[in-house]
């Protein structure tokens, strides 16, 4: 066995013994639902890899990745509304359509208005013409659709088909979006990238809290259903509380973490073939790449949006567990910079690294809020013993505490470790 | 011409102030870029800090009993800006300069800087709490109207103390810089390091300190445009990240690298931002009889909840139609 897989094995059993500790420290339910969620978070982490680790590519918007991988599972799986379909709204929103696809369609026109000998500034003009009409004639159909379905049905409600599905559709809208910003920013420098992700986050959230025809926005839609049986469908069966909770969780847990095992064999074996050895090509020199007949942009688009699919796939999964989609309660330190945080520290390239790094910082998150709170009380209790007076609003400022030490943890690992604790392995020649 | 007052009074003034705060921050940004090339996420959470001193220092003012004929404010802004880039000095100092140290590329300083995001907001967090504070609690902002009668208004052109201010400190620093980079032989040499960081070198510039000279500018802008930020709305801690894509698309739509198309491109994206969300009924009012729909309720580009769109689209275009920028910047 090499040293680097001596280290990662030490490593994973580090990581093992850790989890049962928690185990005997907090409870089993406790302890299911982080492994649950540390699932999920791996399916993310491992979805980043792709992206960064594989293809070197900036994305700073997980988080409304996440946040339309969450809508859509609850759009796919929510009860029906009937409210809503027996209303005008269908009605109003088709018109809605329709009146996209017109602006589309002149859009589309305005673009090839060079085949009718209308070049240069002029189609510049017409194209900027066919954009302010769109816009206008879809504005005027879509507010009073809104309206209408805020005021007569509260929200659309969803479809109620199975989850599973709801995860997929999820996959799909954001492999949408981030095709959509790769062909903008792919090819420009990856600062652009950066920020052009920050931003569709941003307003990705914008949207979602306010759309509140589709989304109920921040009055937030539960209960969303699982995959597998709830607790309380155990519990209807004669079985006590705690060990419904378990088997649910457990069923729950074995269907995520199934994906995850999926994932990471495909993974693993892309990274080993030729399409791989393609990427890490690019990444490391996208000249010399591109001159051996590469297609440097079009496969750096195929990561992104392949990525991006792992990203909303995970956020279905997060918010399907909860059972509860709440637009305010996503914040780009919780789910864009701790995903960062878990890559860098797990090793950036290598799929075990970002697997370990994934599960191993979820769980310190986890646990960092009852140690901080622990900290901060003590130190709150020695500050009155000596006669300064308690710490004001220490609950809330205990949990600040760990955004520093999260910016901490990356700054120590970009310096001493900046290929992460399980870090690619770099094949000369076997 | 009432409709006009009240045009200037809710584009014009809103624009030019919260251009103004755009232009500072991408200023300091674009040069960043320019000298250390990589892109300065931290920036939106070195204007929090920056208020956030401006803040404690206004309020240490107002115990010792310091005031004067402008808000405490921008009495305070030297020391807070002196700080502030002493600050600035301090981080680069012991995250970023290690790293250059190192060869690390530009993106390894990219991330290097989010982690930079997250500290500061942790702190700024930890001691300030999450709540919103305002530096007119115990002053009041002063209004200053400018009657109009005379051209046949019935209503004031009014804008606040604070906001003139602002807007004349915004002047007095862009031509402080200019001349600095213009005239003085260190600005000169920083304008070499931005166009060829070898060539600049290579030549004799000295540019460790080309390096310190830039943190001190940006920290010290950060900083003004931090406080003028809080002095027109509110200080809280989370301002960092609802800041941070304007400030840039304001640079890259300038040209990353170029500090004069930093103040244009902050500019041109404060006043589309007050332009979209701006509500044109009561402009079009008096033209109801020849327009073709009726005016019901309020008429802007944009709704208010996705004002932050604006900035996006605008960096958008700018990405698809000229990716250099409007000067000439850094694209590949």
């Amino acid at each position: 066995m090499s040293p680097a897989v001596t280290r990662a094995l030490g490593l994973y059993a580090a990581l093992v013994v850790l989890i049962i500790g928690v185990g005997v420290g907090m409870g089993i339910p406790y302890t299911t639902r982080m492994l649950v969620e540390a699932a999920a978070y791996a399916l993310i982490a491992l979805g980043l890899n792709i992206q960064w680790g594989y293809g070197g590519l900036f994305n700073f918007g997980i988080m409304g990745f996440l946040m339309v991988g969450g809508a859509c599972v609850t759009f796919i799986s929510y009860p029906i509304n009937q409210k809503f379909w027996n209303s005008d709204g269908p009605m109003l929103l088709g018109r809605a359509l329709i009146a996209a696809i017109i602006g589309f369609l002149l859009i589309l026109a305005a673009r090839n208005a060079h085949r009718i000998g209308i070049k240069g500034g002029w189609k510049t003009t017409l194209i900027v013409i066919a954009w302010a009409i769109s816009y206008v004639v879809f504005r005027s159909q879509i507010d009073p659709a809104t309206a209408y379905i805020e005021a007569q049905a509260g929200f659309v409600g969803g479809l109620g088909l199975p989850v599973v599905v709801g995860w997929a559709f999820g996959g799909l809208v954001v492999a949408g979006i981030a095709w959509v910003v790769g062909r903008i920013c792919l090819g420009l420098r990856t600062d652009y990238l950066a920020i052009a992700t920050i931003g569709i986050s941003e307003i990705i959230r914008a949207l979602i809290k306010n759309m509140q025809w589709l989304t109920r926005g921040t009055l937030t839609v539960s209960p969303i259903r699982w995959p597998v049986p709830l607790p309380e469908d155990y519990q209807a069966k004669g079985m006590d509380t705690f060990s419904a909770l378990i088997y649910a969780r457990g069923g729950y847990f074995l269907v995520a973490g199934a994906i995850v095992a999926a994932v990471m064999v495909l993974l693993i074996r892309a990274y080993g073939g030729p399409w791989g050895r393609m990427m890490r090509a690019i990444r490391d020199n996208y000249i010399a790449a591109g001159s051996m007949g590469k297609n440097v942009t079009a496969r750096q688009l195929e990561v992104f949006v392949l990525g991006s699919i792992l990203i909303g796939i995970g956020g279905g999964i997060l918010v399907s567990f909860a059972q509860i989609f709440d637009p305010g309660s996503y914040q780009p330190i919780n789910h864009t910079f701790l995903i960062w945080v878990m890559i860098i520290v797990g090793g950036a390239g290598n799929n075990w690294g970002a697997l370990f790094g994934a599960v191993f910082i979820y769980v310190v998150w986890l646990l960092s809020e009852p140690l901080a709170q622990l900290l901060f009380g003590s130190i709150s209790d020695w500050s009155s013993h000596v006669g300064w007076g308690a710490i004001p609003d220490i609950e809330s400022r205990s949990l600040q505490m760990r955004v520093f030490v999260l910016g901490l943890v990356i700054s120590i690992a970009l310096r001493y470790a900046p290929r992460g604790l399980i870090p690619e392995v770099a094949q000369t020649s076997r | 011409m009432d409709q006009l007052i009240f045009f200037i009074n809710k584009v014009l003034v809103a624009g030019t102030v919260l251009g103004s705060i755009y232009a500072l921050g991408a200023i300091g940004v674009t040069l960043i870029f320019g000298i250390l090339r990589f892109a300065h996420f931290a920036h939106g959470d070195m204007m929090t800090m920056g208020g956030f001193i401006a803040f404690v220092l206004a309020a240490l003012c107002a115990a010792a009993g310091i005031s004067g004929p402008v808000p405490t404010g921008f009495i305070v802004l030297p020391v807070a800006m002196a700080l502030t880039a002493i600050i600035a000095l301090g981080l680069d100092k012991a995250f970023y300069a290690p790293l250059r140290k190192r060869g690390a590329k530009p993106v390894t300083l990219l991330i290097a800087s989010i982690g930079v995001t997250l500290m500061i907001q942790g702190l700024i967090r930890l001691f300030f709490g999450v709540s919103t504070r305002s530096f007119f609690e115990t002053e009041p902002k002063k209004i200053l109207r400018f009657d109009m009668s005379w051209l046949g208004g019935s209503r004031p052109i009014t804008f606040t103390q604070p906001e003139l201010l602002m807007v004349i400190v915004t002047i007095v620093i862009c031509y402080a810089l200019h001349l600095f980079l213009s005239r003085s032989r260190l600005g000169k040499a920083m304008r070499a390091m931005s166009d060829n960081a070898d060539l600049a070198q290579v030549s004799g510039i000295n540019t460790a300190l080309v390096v310190r000279v830039t943190w001190i500018i940006a920290g010290a802008l950060a900083c003004c445009a931090g406080t003028m930020l809080a002095l027109d709305v509110s200080l809280t801690p989370d301002l960092a990240f609802n800041i941070v894509l304007p400030i840039f698309a304001a640079a890259i739509v300038g040209g990353l690298g170029q500090a004069y198309g930093a103040i244009a491109g902050g500019f041109l994206i404060g006043f589309a931002e007050t332009l979209a969300v701006f509500d044109w009924s009561v402009l079009l009012r008096p033209f109801q009889q020849w327009l073709p729909f009726e005016i019901t309720g309020t008429i802007s580009l944009v709704p208010t909840e996705y004002k932050l769109t604006v900035a996006f689209v605008i960096l958008v275009i700018v990405l698809l139609a000229r990716p250099t920028g409007i000067f000439k910047g850094a694209a590949t």
